[in-house]
């Protein structure tokens, strides 16, 4: 079954833009990307947009539709009514390239400010014995297909440029809390998360965790048992005394 | 076309959008119904702490327990334990009411919830907040709120409080409908508080060898499960705390008087 939908699309560049209208057709079991590449084909032939697997595993169409962020490839057109006016923006966190692409190189720079995996020196590759109890706690993180819109709904940021160079975003702040809880990492991550990455500007109000495609429970098992772990260090006297009483590393229990 | 590159000043803006919001659905209703729910039992509270019918053989009113003022019916004491003597002359519930109070303002899942309802930041996920700086729980005040663990420790002791609470109405009148809604707030309570993030950090959520402390990682599972209900759990004790003490007062009031009360 075809109709004709109604799509308002952000056209510009470098911030420059506006919402266009087009009238487009929609067949049955399509989704917004489905669309988006319609659009190209038949109305917009320099339309640009971000795309790659259409299965929801790369992470590149991310995109506003309707002002929620999500995968353009995985909204399907069935959840619009047929009268109802799609409204589809780039990222609005991220500086615009053109059109829906944006420029996410913020996060690969907030990528490269954190430590990588960190073993112990007396640990060489191939002697790691790991249970699985140990680390699945962390494999739930490394689902995370870096579609960035964590990191784009987050309001530290979104609402709030300046707070760019000392916030991570959920996404980082989830990478950070992974290696902390690796049973290998010998790092200490938690001075680092809350002074350098701004662990402490979140205020836990889950929309990370809300427009994750990978439904990665990013607030209740990343960043707050992270926050629950800065504590220890920086705000709990109980804490710091048994370390020091029963002589127990606080880096790592 | 003009092409940009990747140090040209137009990679560095982002789309000029002027809606505050694109959403299309009811945003706005998780918040509204936030603050109405939350408003009317701070109002509730307030009236609780300064309403004097709190206790009611054998009930006692979960806002005003356990009563450690002398002003208290020697009943309604826990264990006899007056430790305010008669130099005290404020409502005896502003005693203790604090310590369940903080253990609500400083959960994770009522942050979430008074941010987006209270303070409007954000009111829901891609709306924008309308303050013009923010700096989170990095500063005092809202860096207080790494408290919550010890409001922890202390809602584990009003929980088992109101268990007791529980027990005493049962042993009293094990037939009351007023026992049996104590007990079912008492379960409901100790749930929640069980179920509190803090909680989950402290049975096993600090180690990284789960494999080592089997018995606390048996526990961290049992929390977890339990943690993954917080904000159902938080909501319903919140109505089932607010419920039994309006009932316990009603009855303590002779508002209430059917024979099974």
């Amino acid at each position: 079954m075809s109709y004709k939908a109604k799509f308002r699309v952000w056209r510009g560049e470098g911030g420059e833009g506006k919402l266009e209208d087009f009238t487009v057709e929609v067949n049955e079991g399509e989704v917004v990307l489905d669309i988006i590449h319609r659009l190209q084909a038949t109305q917009a032939p320099d339309l640009a947009v971000r795309w790659n697997c259409k299965a929801g595993k790369c992470g590149s169409c991310s995109m506003e539709i309707n002002g929620r962020p999500k995968l353009g490839c995985m909204t399907r057109m069935s959840t619009f009514t047929e009268d109802e006016t799609i409204t589809v923006t780039p990222m609005r966190t991220f500086p615009v390239i053109k059109d829906l692409v944006t420029d996410v190189s913020f996060n690969y720079q907030k990528a490269r400010e954190i430590p990588s995996f960190t073993p112990p020196s007396d640990v060489k590759p191939g002697e790691y014995r790991m249970q699985q109890i140990d680390v699945e706690r962390s494999q739930e993180f490394r689902k995370c297909i870096e579609c960035f819109m964590c990191n784009n709904v987050c309001h530290v940021i979104r609402d709030h440029e300046e707070n760019k160079p000392g916030f991570a975003g959920p996404r980082f702040l989830m990478r950070i809390a992974e290696l902390d809880m690796h049973p290998y990492d010998v790092a200490d991550r938690k001075d680092s998360a809350q002074e350098e990455h701004g662990l402490g500007y979140c205020n836990i109000t889950k929309c990370c965790t809300e427009v994750c495609p990978e439904h990665i429970k990013i607030t209740d098992n990343a960043l707050i048992p992270m926050k629950e772990r800065v504590v220890d260090r920086k705000y709990d006297p109980l804490v710091w005394l048994g370390n020091k009483i029963f002589k127990r590393s606080s880096s790592k229990s | 076309m003009t092409q940009t590159t990747a140090d040209s000043p137009a990679r560095r803006q982002r789309a000029q959008i002027k809606e505050r919001t694109l959403r299309t659905d009811q945003w706005w209703r998780y918040p509204l119904i936030t603050f109405i729910i939350f408003t009317a039992f701070l109002v509730y509270a307030t009236w609780a702490i300064f309403d004097t019918s709190y206790f009611v053989s054998p009930y006692h009113a979960p806002f005003a327990s356990p009563c450690l003022a002398t002003s208290c019916p020697p009943e309604s004491r826990l264990f006899g334990f007056a430790p305010f003597g008669d130099w005290y002359t404020l409502p005896p519930g502003l005693l203790i009411l604090g310590l369940p109070a903080g253990f609500r303002f400083t959960c994770y899942y009522y942050r979430k919830a008074y941010y987006r309802g209270f303070w409007l930041s954000p009111p829901a996920c891609g709306v924008n907040e309308p303050h013009s700086k923010y700096t989170g729980e990095s500063r005092f005040p809202l860096i207080l709120q790494n408290v919550h663990r010890y409001f922890f420790y202390a809602a584990i002791v009003v929980g088992l409080v109101l268990a007791i609470d529980a027990v005493k109405a049962l042993i009293g009148n094990p037939t009351g409908l007023g026992t049996w809604i104590l007990i079912v707030n008492a379960v409901l309570i100790n749930l929640y508080t069980l179920s509190c993030h803090s909680c989950r950090h402290i049975t096993a959520g600090r180690l990284n060898h789960f494999s080592k402390h089997p018995v606390r990682y048996k526990a961290w599972g049992f929390v977890s499960k339990l943690n993954a209900k917080h904000q159902e759990l938080a909501l319903i004790s919140m109505f089932s705390v607010m419920g039994a003490d309006l009932y316990v007062r009603l009855v303590a009031k002779g508002i209430i008087n059917f024979p099974f009360a």
